[in-house]
């Protein structure tokens, strides 16, 4: 299938592109920040010579497409420079910070998409009836929930109360990986619990609406069995839009957990942007910036790529 | 996102003194005898148990923390400070200066000069001894114009350092300071080896740090050779940043950490009753003054300050903003624990009588007084504002409470506005208080009140060695401000951490929280 390789193809570059002018955008919002960068670092306790040399340490004198292109070509090849509070390099700081965020965002997902999509599933199957209500209604509720409310019923529940879980999340570098589960149970059912509602919703929503076309009538009449009908009509129908809910809610789950990473103590990447921020460590928040855009881009590339799998008039356009 | 506002708070500031006022670094408390304020307290004298791991939550972390000592500002930097270093001298739970790396010292008759005996034997973490170099090298990392350091305010006085044989160090000041010895208990000036890495951690202290992700985790192993006796008593020792009060209060709850750091004032009751949970309360010089600009009308008649001052209930503050976990203000910033707190001066009540005949005086007519207030000037400020407007209603002054943008508070309103609340951070002795903040050419004389007679006095008073004629001069300073100066001071708040209750030997500190931040070396856990 050339046509489905120029496809995905197109969709790769298009998100190269759209990184790129991410990338512009991030420089230039730091370009834009009233005041001179070196000021705005400083604060109030800058001095003349102690402006004088962060420009200089920064090469701020240089032109800003010169120092544009030293950024981005540092991030190509994968040197994001140092940061500008600590002096270590961003690298070190921002790998770990990062690889706690997704492995958290991993154990939610791997929990709360095939969770989300089965009861999707079966209110859809069963619409209207008790469990349809019952899941609407309690998922509902959770959502209805701010995270950090129900993280600490959670705590209240599980660690207070029962002991079943730690209160809070901390991970030693050796600890083995069933460790690591229990240590992020709690955050990952808060996780679980905020995003559930919205991939059910959307996933229950859009089978119900494949089974209102006539092509699902007409097979009805046909008398093929219920789940039949779901199985192999009208879930590959709605894969696209369940797809983009799933992504969407992936997207959520990388970088827009900070309170559910502050209420759990949890040291991810939210947490890290919002210490990067507080201190004017520019260079940090371009990196932290430029992490978040990647994830959004590649899981939204990944939605459109199912999509188009899955769906014969996108692979087959005319 | 009251970690952002303290932390913008900190940076818009800068320098050392400016740091203090962040919520976040609010832990200089002034001179206190804590021994008398709280007799309660059991001073334990039991043996102290060896080994055990304590774990502290605490606030303050960030990812960009360091281990450089120069850039402490927030409470996991100053205890972190105090795990593997020691500094000259040690601020004492009761108010004095206890002698730490300096084994004794002598001032000269005009406290300008002076000799500090540096104690023999005492071995850093990389097997090096402590001589008088190191302790040059240290000093004078928090000197000079280019200097980072959060204590570079302090030392400016400082003329020269430089040793004197292998033990002892002779510092000579611009003018004579009786109180040096306390300012060397700044947790910014621990002493490390000379020419060493200063992110390194490589001090005297009890603790060897092992570990340290920053904001996140600090681990100490203990130092086998710490050179004081009974100190440094855990095997192990973390801090675990925590800079959520709930998750701190559930940590400890659940046994992951052994000791937190500040609690909620608003459940400080309910965890007192939980089983197996100690409160530890101490008395320190964080106040929260309600500032009226000197130089601008009306605040420039006295009559109306002093109107304003009766117009305030002050123990309905307390109870009510500091859920009794405070002390009343007299209008001056020295804290009653002080050595030199005015003892004498009677404290100013509340009399909407007396408050009505004083703004009559002044020709007050009811007309609407604006006062500024943000929580960002501290956690309450805004009640604070409004509890106020109701005691001067019974007076017939009519406030009217101004709530101002949190950002940007510090630059906008406090020294700008004529009438607003705000927060100073204690000082370690009453003469930094009242230079930073009332001598007429401080630059955060925020009541822009200016005395030359009061100046005058203060200048004597840094320079005096004999104590019964500071006191004297200190009362007298403490009563200018009391009846003349420009600061309503309704209150002072106290420091409040909890334990597990095989925590012993918590010692309060008057300084700082947190046993004045020293908390690892000093309990021990009753397994």
């Amino acid at each position: 299938m050339p046509d489905l390789a120029w496809l995905i193809g197109k969709r790769l570059l298009f998100g190269v592109l759209t990184l790129f002018a991410v990338s512009v955008l991030v420089f230039a919002g730091t370009e834009l920040l009233p005041g001179d960068l070196a000021q705005v670092i400083l604060g109030q306790s800058a001095t003349p010579e102690t402006v004088a040399a962060i420009r200089a340490k920064l090469n701020l004198g240089d032109p800003a497409l010169v120092r544009y292109w030293r950024w981005l070509s540092g991030i190509l090849t994968g040197d994001l420079g140092n940061s500008l509070a600590s002096g270590r390099p961003i690298t070190t700081v921002l790998m770990p910070r990062l690889g706690a965020t997704l492995f958290l965002a991993a154990t939610a997902a791997v929990i709360a998409v095939p969770l989300a999509i089965i009861l999707g599933l079966l209110s859809a199957l069963w619409r209207d009836r008790t469990f349809d209500k019952s899941a609407s209604a309690a998922t509902l509720a959770a959502i209805s929930m701010p995270e950090f409310f129900i993280g600490y019923l959670l705590v209240y529940v599980f660690a207070v109360q029962l002991g079943w879980f730690p209160a809070i999340s901390r991970i030693s570098p050796s600890a083995g990986f069933g460790q690591k589960l229990w240590a992020i149970a709690l955050p990952a059912m808060t996780l679980t619990l905020v995003t559930t509602g919205h991939m059910m919703r959307m996933t229950r929503a859009a089978i119900v609406q494949v089974l209102s076309a006539p092509y699902v009538e007409m097979s009805e009449l046909k008398g093929t069995p219920r789940k039949a009908i779901i199985f192999s009509h009208a879930l590959p129908n709605a894969i696209g839009p369940i797809a983009n809910v799933v992504v969407l809610n992936l997207a959520f789950l990388v970088v827009g957990v900070i309170l559910v990473e502050v209420v759990f103590v949890y040291p991810g990447m939210g947490q890290l942007m919002v210490d990067a921020v507080a201190k004017r460590d520019i260079p940090l928040i371009q990196a932290c910036a430029i992490v978040f855009a990647i994830t959004y881009v590649v899981l939204n590339m990944l939605a459109d790529i199912v999509s188009i799998l899955a769906n014969p008039r996108l692979r087959h356009p005319r | 996102m009251r970690r952002l506002d303290d932390y913008d708070t900190i940076l818009r500031q800068g320098g050392l003194d400016r740091r203090s006022f962040g919520k976040l670094a609010a832990m200089l408390g002034a001179g206190a005898s804590i021994g008398a304020l709280m007799p309660g307290i059991a001073r334990a004298q039991e043996e102290p148990k060896k080994g055990g791991d304590l774990s502290i939550g605490i606030t303050g972390g960030a990812t960009t923390d360091t281990l450089n000592p120069l850039l402490s500002t927030a409470s996991i930097h100053a205890a972190t400070d105090f795990m593997w270093g020691n500094c000259l001298v040690e601020y004492g739970t009761d108010g004095s200066a206890v002698p730490e790396l300096a084994e004794s010292w002598e001032p000269s008759a005009d406290a300008k000069t002076w000799r500090f005996n540096i104690r023999k034997g005492v071995v850093f973490h990389n097997g090096k001894e402590l001589d008088a170099d190191d302790v040059v090298y240290s000093l004078n990392l928090h000197r000079g114009e280019n200097s980072t350091s959060g204590a570079a305010g302090y030392m400016k006085q400082v003329s020269d350092v430089k040793a004197d044989g292998k033990n002892v160090v002779v510092i000579s000041l611009e003018s004579g300071n009786a109180d040096l010895p306390y300012l060397l208990t700044d947790y910014h000036m621990v002493i490390m080896p000379k020419d060493s890495d200063i992110a390194s951690g490589i001090g005297t202290g009890a603790y060897k740090i092992t570990e340290f992700d920053p904001g996140v985790r600090v681990f100490g192993v203990l130092n086998e050779n710490y050179f004081k006796a009974g100190r440094g008593n855990c095997a192990s020792v973390e801090l675990v940043g925590i800079s959520d009060p709930a998750a701190r209060t559930a940590a400890l709850q659940t046994g992951q950490i052994t000791i937190m750091e500040r609690v909620d004032p608003k459940t400080v009751e309910l965890m007192g009753r939980a089983p197996g949970i100690v409160i530890h309360r101490a008395a320190g010089g964080g106040h929260y003054p309600m500032l009226m600009r000197c130089d601008t009308a009306p605040f420039d008649n006295l009559d109306y300050r002093l109107g304003l001052k009766y117009a305030a209930n002050r123990e309905d503050i307390v109870d009510k903003v500091l859920r009794g976990l405070g002390k009343p203000g007299n209008d001056h910033p020295i804290p009653s624990g002080d050595p030199f707190f005015a003892a004498s001066l009677a404290q100013r009540p509340y009399d909407p009588e007396k408050a009505k005949f004083h703004m009559k005086k002044a020709g007050y007519g009811g007309e609407k007084i604006p006062l500024s207030t943000s929580d960002a000037a501290f956690s309450g400020a805004v009640d604070t504002a409004v509890l106020y407007q109701q005691h001067a209603a019974a007076a017939g002054i009519n406030i009217d409470v101004i709530r101002e943008p949190s950002d940007g508070y510090w630059d906008n309103v406090w020294m700008k506005k004529p009438f607003s609340l705000s927060y100073w951070g204690g000082r370690p002795t009453a003469d930094l208080m009242l230079t930073v903040a009332y001598k007429s050419d401080a630059a955060w004389n925020d009541t822009f009140w200016r005395r030359p007679d009061f100046d005058k006095v203060l200048l004597e008073a840094r320079a005096e060695l004999d104590k019964a004629k500071r006191q004297e001069m200190y009362t007298q300073l403490q009563t200018m401000i009391h009846e003349d100066g420009g600061a309503l001071i309704p209150m002072f708040n106290d420091f409040v951490d909890a334990s597990t209750d095989a925590v012993k030997n918590f010692e309060l500190s008057p300084q700082y929280g947190l046993a004045g931040m020293r908390a690892p070396e000093r309990v021990w856990l009753d397994a």
